[in-house]
C-alpha cells in the first residue's frame, strides 16, 4: 500500500491489475482517505467506479477504459490522456483530463462534471440526460469526431475548438443526431451539413451566456487559460428543434 | 379521411339482461360503451373494442358477448384479412405497425413437437407426493474443477456468486412504464415469496421495492435509464440487455405520455419527456466491448453478484452465446422469436429471430462442445406457456425460464395485444393511474405464486415419472424427449430422436 501523508495515499500502480488496483482503491477510501495519487498508470480500466465518496484521485500515466464508469462522488484529475468510456452513466463527480479522451465520453452520463483539456473521440457526450438536480457538464477544450452529442437527452455540451487555427472547421459530422434534450454551446465553425437533423441553431440570450461563463471560467482555471479570451469569440448554441422527434413514426 | 377499416369484434348486448348499470362503460379504457342520456339506454359503438374482454367479466348481468367480426372477403390463401387490414392501416396514417404482446403467427412451436418420456416396468417412478423431489437450480458460474480441503473436507475453490431458485421459473423483464408500479410489486412479492427471481427491466427500480432487492434482477439496457449506485447495490442480479425476442435489433421508444411523475423518479429523466433506447449500447460493438461492460459493472458491485446477458435468438446465436461467455457473462439468457413485448414494430416482431428452442438446442450444444457450458448458466424465454414447456426446455439444456405473458395472464390479462396504446382496461401495462389501482397487488401476488405453486408440482410430477428426483438429473438430458412430426434436420438441431426411434 503506499505512503501516507496528511491523509494523501500515493499508489504506485506500476504492474498492478486493474482488478487489484481498484480493490486497493476501495480498501484505501473505506480508511477516509480524501486524496489520493496513482502513479504509473498504464491503462488499468474502470478507474473511480464503486468508490461512491467524494474522494480526489490524481492520476499520472494513462488511465484505460471506462474511467469513472459509474461513479458516484469522486474528483479524478489525469495528467494524461483518458480512453473509450469516461465516465460512462456517470451520476455524480468530476472528471479532468489534461490531454485528449478517446470515444463516447460521457455515454448516458447523468450527472457530473468532465472537463477535457484537447480533443474527444466519436460520439461524446452521447446520450447524456439530466434528472432533477442532476445535470452533466461535459467541457471539451479541442475539437471532436463524429456524432458529438448524438442521442442527448439533457445536460450541458461545450465544445471550444481551442486548437482550431483560424477559420479552420470542427469536422465533426451528425452532430447532435437525434438530439431531444440538453444543449450544445458551439465555438468556432460549423457549416449546417455536419448538423443533425434534429438540431436547430441559434445565438446565446443572456442566461445562457451566464451559465456558459460559469463553465468556461472553470474550464480555464483547470488548464491555465484565460477566459476572456475564449469568451471572447463567438458561441453558437444547438438546440433539439422537437423534445419528441421520433413521436409521429407509428400507426396505432 | 373514411375508414375503410371495419370492427373487429361485435358487441351483443342482450336487453333482456342489460340493467343500464354502466358498469361496462366505466370498466372499458377503448370507450367502446356508452351511456346515452336522452334514451337511458347503454350502447356500443363496436368500431371501438379491442376484444379485451374485461366488460363481459364484469357485467354483473351477463348480458355482454363479444365476438369476432369476420369480413366474408373471396377466400385468399395470400391476401388474409390481416395483411389486407394492415395495408389499410398504414395507407390511412403512414406509420410503422405498432404491436404489444409476442408474435402470434404460426411459424412452428417445437414445444408442441416434442413429448417427455416416462418410467415403466425397468425403472420405477417416483411419487413425488411421498419422496423427496429437488427443484433447486443455481444460476452463476460455475468452476471447471473443485478443489477439497481433505482434512476438513471443505471446499477450497472459490465460488463465483451463486443465485439460488426453488422454482427454475422468474419473471421476465418487463419496465416499470411499460407496466404500473402495481404489477412489479406482484411480480417482486411472488418471487420473494416462491424463491424466485423478478426482473425490472429497463426503466429502473422503484425505491418502494428495494427491500424485495434480493430476489430482483435490475437490468442495465441502452438506455441506462434509472442505472445509478443503489440500483446496481440492491440487486441480486444484473442483466445487461443487448436485445428481446419481440423486437431483435432495434430499439425502444417509450412515448412521452407514459412518463409519469412516478415513472420518471425510477426512469431518472423528466416528466413527460420520450425515453428513447437506442438500438445498440454504444460503448458494445464487440464481444471485448461486452466484455468490458460486464466488468464494468462486477466493479462496480465489487464482484458481489452475477452478471446475466440478454440477446434476442437469431441465426448466429450460438457463436454470439460463445463470446457472451467468453466475455464473462455468468448467465446468459436467450429470448425467442415470440418473446413479448409492451411495444414493436409489428413487423419486427412477426419476423425477426427464430424459434427459442432452436436457440437453446444450438447455445446449449455449442457451449458443451467448446468445454464452456459450466461457464454461465443458460436461461431461455419468449412464449414459455406451462410447466410441460419448462421441462423441455430443461431437458433441452436450460438452466431455467422466464416468463413474461403467462405471468400477466395470471395478473388478468387477456392477450389482447394492445400494451401499445397504454389504455390496458385490465390496468396492467399501462401507467393510468386511475388503470393501474386494478391490480391490487396483494391479490396479483397472490395469483402469481398460486401459478407458480402449481407449476412446481407438475415439474414434481414430470420429474416422479420420469424415475428422477432433481431437477438437474431432468437438465440438459436430451434422451428424455422425443420429436413428432419433425423433419431429420430439425431433429438433428434439437439433438433429439424421433418418436419411437
Amino acid at each position: 500500500m503506499g505512503r501516507w501523508r496528511n491523509s494523501t495515499a500515493k499508489i504506485d500502480a506500476a504492474g498492478i491489475y486493474y482488478r487489484e488496483l481498484n480493490a486497493k482503491l476501495r480498501g484505501v477510501v473505506s480508511n477516509g482517505t480524501k486524496k489520493i495519487e496513482l502513479h504509473n498508470i498504464h491503462g488499468q480500466r474502470y478507474i473511480g467506479t464503486d468508490l461512491d465518496k467524494p474522494v480526489e484521485l490524481e492520476i499520472f500515466g494513462t488511465p484505460g477504459n471506462d474511467l469513472g464508469a459509474f461513479m458516484n462522488g469522486p474528483r479524478i484529475i489525469v495528467h494524461g490522456n483518458a480512453q473509450d468510456g469516461c465516465g460512462n452513466t456517470m451520476d455524480s463527480g468530476e472528471i479532468i483530463i489534461h490531454g485528449h479522451a478517446g470515444d463516447i465520453v460521457g455515454l448516458s452520463a447523468r450527472g457530473g462534471k468532465i472537463f477535457v483539456r484537447d480533443d474527444v473521440g466519436y460520439r461524446a457526450g452521447i446520450h447524456m440526460k439530466e434528472y432533477q438536480d442532476k445535470k452533466p457538464v461535459l467541457v471539451i477544450g479541442g475539437t471532436a469526431q463524429d456524432f458529438l452529442g448524438e442521442y442527448m437527452a439533457g445536460g450541458i455540451l461545450i465544445l471550444l475548438g481551442l486548437n482550431l487555427a483560424e477559420g479552420e472547421h470542427h469536422k465533426s459530422r451528425f452532430i447532435g443526431t437525434g438530439m431531444h434534450g440538453g444543449v450544445i454551446y458551439l465555438r468556432g465553425n460549423v457549416e449546417n451539413y455536419q448538423l443533425g437533423k434534429e438540431v436547430g441553431v441559434t445565438d446565446l440570450d443572456e442566461e445562457e451566456r451566464h451559465i456558459l461563463k460559469q463553465y468556461v471560467d472553470e474550464f480555464a482555471e483547470h488548464f491555465n487559460y484565460q477566459p476572456d479570451e475564449i469568451l471572447d469569440q463567438e458561441f453558437l448554441e444547438l438546440y433539439p428543434r422537437w423534445l419528441r422527434p421520433y413521436g409521429r413514426l407509428y400507426a396505432y | 379521411m373514411k375508414t375503410y377499416l371495419t370492427p373487429k369484434f361485435l358487441v351483443q348486448r342482450d336487453p333482456e339482461r342489460c340493467i343500464q348499470c354502466q358498469v361496462c362503460v366505466n370498466q372499458c379504457t377503448f370507450d367502446t360503451h356508452y351511456y346515452d342520456v336522452e334514451d337511458d339506454e347503454v350502447r356500443s359503438h363496436d368500431e371501438n373494442c379491442i376484444g379485451c374482454l374485461r366488460c363481459v367479466l364484469f357485467c354483473p348481468t351477463r348480458a355482454l358477448t363479444i365476438r369476432q367480426n369476420h369480413l366474408d372477403y373471396r377466400d385468399n390463401y395470400n391476401w388474409r384479412p390481416e395483411v389486407i387490414e394492415d395495408i389499410v392501416k398504414q395507407a390511412e396514417t403512414g406509420g410503422v405497425l405498432l404491436t404489444g404482446m409476442g408474435n402470434d403467427k404460426g411459424q412452428r412451436i417445437y414445444w408442441d413437437h416434442l413429448v417427455l418420456n416416462a418410467s415403466q416396468v425397468t425403472n420405477p417412478s417416483i411419487d413425488p407426493l411421498r419422496e423427496p423431489m429437488e427443484l433447486t437450480t443455481y444460476l452463476g458460474r460455475k468452476p471447471d474443477r473443485i478443489e477439497l480441503d481433505s482434512e476438513s473436507s471443505t471446499l477450497k475453490t472459490e465460488l463465483a456468486p451463486q443465485v439460488s431458485l426453488e422454482v427454475p421459473v422468474m419473471f421476465a423483464a418487463m419496465s416499470y412504464g411499460a407496466v404500473s408500479l402495481n404489477v412489479h410489486e406482484s411480480l417482486a412479492r411472488a418471487a420473494t415469496e416462491m424463491g424466485t427471481l423478478w426482473n425490472t427491466g429497463e426503466g429502473g427500480l422503484h425505491s418502494k421495492l428495494y427491500k424485495y432487492g434480493n430476489n430482483t434482477i435490475v437490468q442495465v439496457a441502452s438506455g441506462r435509464f434509472g442505472v445509478h449506485a443503489e440500483y446496481l447495490d440492491v440487486a441480486r442480479v444484473i442483466e445487461i440487455k443487448i436485445g428481446q425476442g419481440a423486437k431483435p435489433g432495434i430499439g425502444g421508444h417509450l412515448p412521452g405520455e407514459k412518463v409519469s411523475s412516478e415513472v420518471s423518479l425510477t426512469r431518472m429523466i423528466p416528466q413527460g419527456t420520450d425515453a428513447l433506447s437506442p438500438a445498440p449500447q454504444h460503448d458494445i460493438y464487440s464481444i471485448e466491448d461486452l466484455a468490458q461492460l460486464i466488468y464494468a459493472l462486477k466493479e462496480a458491485t465489487n464482484y458481489s453478484k452475477p452478471i446475466s446477458v440478454k440477446i434476442a435468438a437469431v441465426h448466429n446465436s450460438a457463436a454470439i452465446a460463445s463470446g457472451m461467455v467468453r466475455a464473462g457473462a455468468d448467465i446468459i439468457v436467450l429470448d425467442g422469436l415470440r418473446g413479448s413485448t409492451g411495444a414493436a414494430p409489428k413487423i419486427i416482431r412477426d419476423n425477426v429471430g427464430i424459434p427459442i428452442e432452436m436457440a437453446l438446442a444450438s447455445v446449449d450444444s455449442r457451449l458443451r462442445q467448446e468445454g464452456i457450458r459450466n461457464q454461465a448458466s443458460v436461461v431461455v424465454s419468449g412464449g414459455i406457456r406451462n410447466s410441460g414447456d419448462v421441462a423441455k426446455a430443461i431437458a433441452l439444456g436450460a438452466d431455467a425460464v422466464y416468463i413474461g405473458t403467462a405471468a400477466l395472464i395470471a395478473l388478468g390479462c387477456h392477450v389482447c395485444q394492445q400494451c401499445h396504446t397504454g389504455k390496458c382496461a385490465w390496468g396492467i401495462c399501462t401507467t393510468d393511474l386511475r388503470l393501474t389501482k386494478r391490480v391490487n397487488p396483494d391479490i396479483g401476488a397472490r395469483r402469481l405464486t398460486n401459478l407458480l405453486r402449481g407449476w412446481s408440482i407438475e415439474l414434481k410430477d414430470i420429474l416422479g415419472g420420469l424415475g428422477v428426483n432433481a431437477l438437474e438429473s431432468l437438465r440438459g438430458n436430451r434422451l428424455h424427449l422425443r420429436g413428432v412430426g419433425l423433419t431429420d434436420t430439425e431433429l438433428d438441431i434439437l439433438g433429439v430422436r424421433m418418436a419411437g426411434s
